[in-house]
């Protein structure tokens, strides 16, 4: 019984919390919780030598040129654009992205437009008419300034996910981000992606 | 019925705070598994463009991370400089710099990996071009704009 009596004193704990929590504050000041988001985009692999450069030929219509300047205007057909509130068509002036996703769909078999060509995607999609060989080349300057670019960049990207989420609305009664990955796959095939990064070119004759 | 005597006086019996240091823990632990440890001191300052259309970078493990602006020291000038790792780097050194960085991924991820641009909105397209030119040199295909989140 005296053996009972005769307990190890417990090891004070109070100074634990402490102890925790200084290395809680250390792994918050030293660790970034930001996740890094952006445009992700698919770069075309380099060119094998120079004549494939001059191969690759499109239709006049099949292609829709986007030219940003140096002064940060954007051009696309015969639309033209000053600034970031304009191509949103925030004034007036049809938007960039309306601009595309016409371009894109071709709706009313237009001649300026890309060719439609049938196509059997298969259920529950079926055979459609799309513009398989549409080309949208985004064309800048040298001292267009980065900001407008990627501006550019997400109107294009957004008329395609519109486009996309359209289509996903019609076909699976879903939007897009909550489809299947097949399903989205599928989309995806209708509309596809085709954005052209130009080969870098000199305007004006500026030396580098 | 001594459980009921109220003769022990009436204070206050003390919090008790046992439970305290594993809660700590449990919000330590948290931090520890859902961050990264800011792996390069930035040299550069940039503010990346906004835009609406962007993605989430999955995996950090898989990407890259190129960063261009202003050198933060004022002593280098006020150019747009490029920073890899933990240095000032030329376009030239792209190459050798993703050769380095692939290597240092398993063979199946090699595939998925991703190089992020954090650019500076005011930049010259002129370097983004040229980096993204050595980016194809290098069969650095997938890229990503790094931008911030705009509504709209």
């Amino acid at each position: 019984m005296a053996n009972k009596r005769k307990k190890v004193p417990d090891v004070n704990t109070s100074s634990t919390a402490d102890i925790a929590f200084l290395l809680l504050i250390f792994f918050l000041v030293t660790s970034s919780m930001d996740t890094d988001s952006g445009l992700a985009r698919r770069l075309p692999p380099p060119p094998q030598d120079e004549t494939q450069l001059s191969e690759i030929k499109v239709q006049r219509r099949n292609l829709l040129v986007v030219l940003v300047n140096s002064l940060n205007q954007t051009m696309v057909g015969d639309e033209h654009y000053d600034n970031l509130n304009q191509m949103q068509g925030k004034t007036g002036k049809q938007s960039l992205k309306d601009k595309v996703k016409e371009f894109v769909v071709n709706p009313n078999n237009s001649e300026d437009l890309p060719e439609l060509f049938e196509e059997d995607f298969g259920p529950p999609v079926g055979t459609l008419r799309v513009t398989k060989d549409h080309v949208i080349s985004l064309q800048n300057d040298n001292t267009t300034s980065y900001k407008t670019y990627l501006a550019v960049q997400n109107e294009l990207v957004k008329a395609y996910n519109e486009l996309r989420n359209e289509a996903a609305k019609r076909y699976y009664n879903r939007p897009y981000e909550e489809l299947l990955t097949d399903e989205k796959d599928l989309i995806n095939k209708v509309y596809p992606q085709r954005i052209s990064e130009a080969e870098p070119k000199d305007y004006g004759g500026k030396k580098k | 019925m001594g459980k009921f005597n109220k003769s022990g006086g009436r204070e206050m019996p003390a919090l008790n705070t046992a439970s305290l240091p594993d809660m700590i823990f449990a919000i330590l632990f948290f931090f520890m598994v859902t961050t990264t440890m800011r792996e390069v001191t930035l040299m550069v300052k940039f503010r990346v463009p906004d835009a609406s259309e962007i993605q989430k970078l999955e995996k950090k493990s898989l990407v890259t991370y190129i960063y261009m602006g202003q050198p933060i020291d004022t002593k280098f000038g006020t150019g747009t400089f490029m920073q890899l790792n933990d240095k000032f780097a030329e376009v030239e050194d792209i190459h050798d710099y993703i050769a380095q960085e692939r290597n240092m991924l398993n063979e199946q991820d090699q595939q998925y990996m991703t190089v992020s641009l954090k650019v500076d909105e005011d930049t010259q397209m002129r370097y983004v071009t040229e980096v993204k030119q050595a980016l194809r040199r290098a069969y650095a295909l997938k890229i990503s704009y790094s931008a911030r989140k705009r509504d709209n």
